[in-house]
């Protein structure tokens, strides 16, 4: 069985997750259907008793899946912007590097 | 393009006659086929509908796994049917990264020897093959009928989850780490890390470059987490619709 650290760890940081990642207008991270859907499983599978226990491992499993997608989505696209974000430079800004500029064609080019 | 403009204020979900589909304001969401975009689980709907409602000034495709995955299931672009997603999916045991053994560096040899042994292990058992490892440059030899047990178990997968483990594979680069992940037999850091060990071997060794190693490093662990979510939320009987899911 994969180890996954305690169930309410990993709902804390999945709201934390699901927080971060509200982009709409002004509204809660309470408001949307992830939350809500979120929310309910774990209290559903609140009350522990054998035949429920494959379950709520499996609901654990998928909790924690979901934790490491929306974590490693926010980290690459953070890393992203940093360090490739800035896209290529100007044909004349490759010029300059190298001390050229380039030549004015009022016409366009030939 | 690779970016365009959030162009909607609300993301929201509704239930249509082949399952759950994405609205962004008023508009149905499509695939990059023009078909209707419909999810068999409610849970992958409200997954793939958090992606579209993350976004914020500019629609970031490259990190909506779960959306990407959802088309390819829908417009099959590769054409392929069951039969070759599955030989496709176990051909890639033949050179399975936790089979592919060095025998130098000794520390790597040894690290890979400590740390895939017992996922290997834990496979055989679980499915009852022999598979074994290789520091051969043609891979470990794979007896036929292991194959055939690991064709017969991704068989009983319908075609949209087998996209999934089909794509987890393809990014792992491992039969054996992708089934340890559906099985819930490690987590998706864990998969990763096995995925990636002479990597994290060399960067133990000689230090480790962010714009390139973490960032290849939380996007694998993003597909593989995407990936890994689609398979389990496509095969879940209580809140999936059949009808959309026929083979």
């Amino acid at each position: 069985m994969a180890a996954l650290g305690s169930p309410l760890g990993t709902l804390r940081a999945l709201l934390r997750e699901l927080r971060c990642a509200s982009g709409g207008a002004g509204r809660s991270y309470r408001d949307t259907p992830a939350y809500r859907h979120i929310a309910s499983a774990f209290r559903a599978h609140r009350v522990t008793s054998e035949k429920l226990c494959r379950a709520r491992q499996e609901l654990h499993f998928q909790a924690a899946t979901y934790l490491c997608l929306l974590r490693s989505v926010r980290e690459h696209a953070a890393l992203h912007q940093e360090y490739h974000g800035r896209g290529e430079r100007s044909p004349e800004e490759v010029a300059g590097l190298v001390g050229f500029r380039l030549p004015q064609q009022p016409g366009g080019k030939g | 393009p690779a970016e365009r403009k959030r162009f909607y204020q609300n993301v929201s979900i509704s239930q249509g006659e082949g399952g759950f589909e994405i609205n962004l304001d008023h508009r149905k969401l499509k695939t990059p086929q023009a078909k209707l975009f419909t999810v068999p689980s409610e849970a992958l709907a409200v997954a793939v509908a958090t992606e579209w409602d993350s976004q914020k000034d500019t629609i970031k495709f490259y990190t909506m796994h779960l959306t990407t995955l959802c088309n390819t299931a829908l417009d099959n672009p590769t054409q392929r049917n069951k039969t070759q997603l599955i030989r496709a999916a176990v051909k890639f045991l033949e050179t399975d990264t936790v089979c592919y053994r060095v025998e130098e560096p000794a520390a790597l040899a040894e690290l890979q020897k400590n740390e895939w042994d017992p996922v290997v292990a834990w496979a055989e058992e679980r499915y009852n093959v022999v598979i074994g490892s290789s520091t051969s440059i043609l891979g470990p030899n794979i007896p036929a009928s292991t194959k055939e047990t690991f064709v017969s178990h991704l068989a009983s997968y319908n075609m949209w989850a087998l996209q999934g483990i089909e794509y987890v594979i393809t990014q792992l680069k491992s039969l054996i780490l992708s089934m340890g992940l559906i099985d819930r037999h490690i987590t998706v850091e864990k998969a990763v890390l096995l995925s990636r060990l002479e990597e994290e071997y060399q960067i133990q060794r000689w230090g480790s470059v962010e714009w390139a190693h973490d960032y290849d490093l939380c996007e694998l662990r993003a597909r593989a987490a995407a990936g890994t979510l689609f398979v389990h939320l496509c095969s879940e009987s209580s809140t999936v619709k059949h009808k959309l899911l026929q083979d």
